[in-house]
């Protein structure tokens, strides 16, 4: 009996799927897919968890104001582990098979390099970079693509400001011998030479002692620590972040290696605040994301929106992805179109109102990166708001250096 | 390449002592995963592709057990026993059904276990990574010992693995267990044939090594992160330790594992940018030498 209930059931079910299923496929066919790839497990999964979850909240927003053209939006989020390859084939598979009509590129900037060459490739397709922080991705003419835009910080810029508070901390403090110690990828090195440059230029009398270059990912930086013990510099800047960072202090406090130098980072995040057992204070630290800088309503507001929906603090990914889909919002508004072509020409030049600009506002530039977010620089404290003594940096001075920078390299 | 910096270290007792106590905490937790797959391969000729989840489970278990019982000890316990279980588990019932199949066959189910046990890692403790933080018997200054700095938990980390060095050394050379073990090691099917429960033998060769990398996993919890997938790069400079070592010996694990750890640690003051390649090229040379390792028997 059972059993022929359940085949009833089945048939009945199947039937009323035919029925429905036109109705279904228009519904689904009305949606538009926007594909996210990230780093979505592993010690640097905070990278892509942070994003999807501030790209989840955009979601939630932009369908309640109605969507993206009156059309709801849906995200495809996809796992590429940080692998180039995975990326690049993910990508690929996010437009061709699954249908996706734009990209949110949520990469580290080790496989975002391969994502933009499939961007490139494909050419009907808009991708917004949202992680990746290495210059060149944009700065390059021969690297940046078409329709592919990076809404995010950027190395160069963080350099110039980082190196413009550093050079004044060091100077005040007598700090002359320094350390490096940041991931073995491109965005490990390209930063570290930028900030060592721009240092350099601040701050004449600077001499780098030793260098130290962890896999990304790296289980024990123990020998990396003692090394650095052993050259005795006088301050260590490292670009390490998340799970890396975490680690990196955990095992560099039973060294005592706080103790014995100043720590300059631009990558201290909420989350790995949180998660740092025993968080030195004064280490010297940029601001990525904190709800008092800049220190307005709109931006407390998201800040406190964010952590209600997620029991959790939004890091520096959360508010680049979530400016990204503003950006999309007002292009495609513009544009009235999600041709690729047409998104780029709409982006090209944009500026959007925004609780993260250091003035309220961030505009695309015609070299496909964002200028005008907020920049700070400060020193950790154990407890909230973790980072106090803010200074602002200053975007005349950041994009003039920026300029002699690409003048340097080629690239104008 | 920075060869002035590596010998001014070596002829300073400072730099010695802290990059060699280094190297030693780096080899002596690679050891106790090491002597799990070597164990493992020597006795039951299998290569335990999922060695390294022991070692995530292990410090993930701990983790929790920590929350729990706000004891040190008991988490690392935890980690520890825990996994010998699941050792046992995983032997019974996945690994004994592939004795003497294809290796393809035990490579997929070794993989497999690996990525169902990521996955579930990600469902129990969420993807991003959770540090354990520094017990609070061992959040005091470092020692230094003839200028060079020694943690007090490093200490004590690299005692207990030299003391399950010891323990399993002689074990397998003064028990009656151990001498079972090397037998079976060398001919499975005569101490069958003697009456030995080679059913019971394969699941405790299989306890301890996953007991072992349960202990290294839940003794490193505390300075490094935990996150899913991290058994991945252990597993593979176990495999590294493995081979250099010789394929089914402890004692060349344990050599081998020192070697690897005071290459890391003097390696990244001469190599800076090239410490990963130059653990390879040290295996290529030694395999070069002899090719059935350090301490391996020639087939």
């Amino acid at each position: 009996m059972s059993g022929l209930m359940t085949r009833r059931t089945m048939l009945a079910g199947g039937g009323a799927s035919l029925l429905a299923a036109p109705w279904v496929a228009r519904a689904e066919a009305n949606t538009l897919r926007i594909g996210m790839q990230s780093i979505l497990s592993g010690p640097i999964a905070l990278l892509g968890t942070s994003s999807r979850n501030a790209l989840m909240m955009e979601q939630d927003r932009i369908n309640a104001a109605g969507g993206f053209l009156g059309r709801p939006i849906e995200f495809v989020f996809r796992d590429s582990k940080g692998q180039p390859q995975e990326a690049a084939r993910i990508a690929r598979e996010l437009v061709n098979s699954t249908g996706c009509e734009l990209l949110i590129d949520a990469e580290a900037s080790s496989a975002s390099f391969a994502v933009q060459e499939v961007v490139r490739d494909l050419g009907s397709i808009a991708c917004i970079h949202t992680n990746s922080e290495t210059s060149s991705l944009t700065a390059d003419p021969k690297i940046r693509a078409p329709t592919a835009f990076r809404v995010a910080r950027q190395g160069v810029h963080d350099a110039v400001a980082g190196s413009i508070y550093l050079a004044e901390y060091a100077n005040a403090k007598k700090l002359n011998k320094w350390a490096t110690c940041s991931p073995d990828y491109a965005y490990g090195r390209d930063t570290t030479a930028q900030y060592l440059q721009f240092f350099k230029q601040f701050k004449p009398d600077v001499e780098l002692i030793t260098e130290a270059w962890p896999k990304l990912g790296q289980p024990d930086f123990t020998e990396v620590i003692t090394k650095l013990i052993q050259a005795k510099p006088q301050a260590l800047f490292t670009l390490l972040y998340a799970g890396d960072l975490s680690a990196f202090v955990n095992q560099g406090n039973v060294y005592a290696l706080f103790a014995q130098m100043t720590v300059a980072t631009p990558n201290v995040d909420y989350p790995v605040l949180a998660a740092i057992k025993n968080l030195p204070a004064g280490i010297q630290s940029a601001t990525r994301y904190l709800e008092t800088f800049p220190n307005t309503p709109a931006n407390k507001e998201w800040g406190q929106a964010y952590l209600k929906k997620w029991n959790d603090r939004p890091t520096n990914w959360s508010w680049q992805n979530s400016l990204a889909m503003q950006f999309y919002e007002q292009a495609i508004k513009q544009a009235n179109s999600l041709d690729a072509k047409a998104l780029a020409a709409a982006l090209t030049g944009m500026k959007v109102n925004t609780p993260f600009g250091a003035d309220g506002t961030i505009t695309m530039r015609d070299d496909h990166t964002t200028i005008g977010y907020a920049i700070g620089w400060g020193q950790t404290t154990p407890k909230e708001p973790f980072i106090v003594d803010v200074k602002t940096a200053d975007w005349g001075k950041i994009i003039e250096l920026e300029t002699e920078w690409k003048k340097q390299q080629k690239y104008i | 390449m920075d060869l002035d910096a590596l010998g001014a270290c070596l002829t300073t007792s400072a730099c010695v002592v802290t990059q060699a106590t280094s190297g030693l905490i780096v080899g002596m937790l690679l050891f106790l995963v090491a002597a799990g797959v070597t164990l493992i391969f020597g006795v039951l000729k299998i290569v335990n592709f999922a060695h390294g989840t022991f070692y995530m489970l292990g410090g993930y278990v701990a983790y929790s057990a920590l929350a729990a019982t706000d004891s040190y000890t008991l988490a690392v316990l935890a980690g520890a026993l825990s996994m010998a279980l699941f050792g046992v588990l995983f032997e019974r019932a996945l690994i004994s059904r592939v004795y003497g199949s294809n290796v393809l066959m035990q490579l997929l189910i070794c993989y497999a276990v690996v990525l169902i046990f990521d996955d579930l890692v990600k469902i129990v403790w969420g993807p991003e990574f959770h540090a354990m933080g520094m017990p609070l018997a061992f959040q005091v200054p470092p020692l230094f010992i003839a200028g060079g700095v020694v943690p007090p938990f490093y200490a004590v980390l690299i005692g207990i693995a030299a003391l399950i060095a010891i323990v399993l050394g002689l074990g397998l050379s003064m028990t009656r267990l151990g001498k079972t073990v090397r037998a079976a090691a060398i001919n499975p099917q005569m101490v069958s044939a003697l009456g030995v429960n080679t059913t019971l033998l394969f699941a405790i060769v299989f306890a301890v090594g996953g007991g072992l990398a349960g202990l290294a996993g839940a003794l490193a919890a505390p300075v490094r992160s935990l996150s899913p997938g991290m058994g991945f790069s252990i597993l593979i400079e176990s495999f590294i330790v493995t081979v250099i070592g010789g394929m089914g010996s402890i004692a060349g694990a344990l050599v081998s594992a020192l070697l690897i750890g005071m290459v890391r640690g003097f390696g990244t003051i001469a190599f800076p940018k090239f410490t990963d390649g130059l653990i390879y090229i040290v295996m290529i040379a030694v395999l070069l030498v002899r090719p059935q390792g350090l301490f391996g028997r020639r087939s």
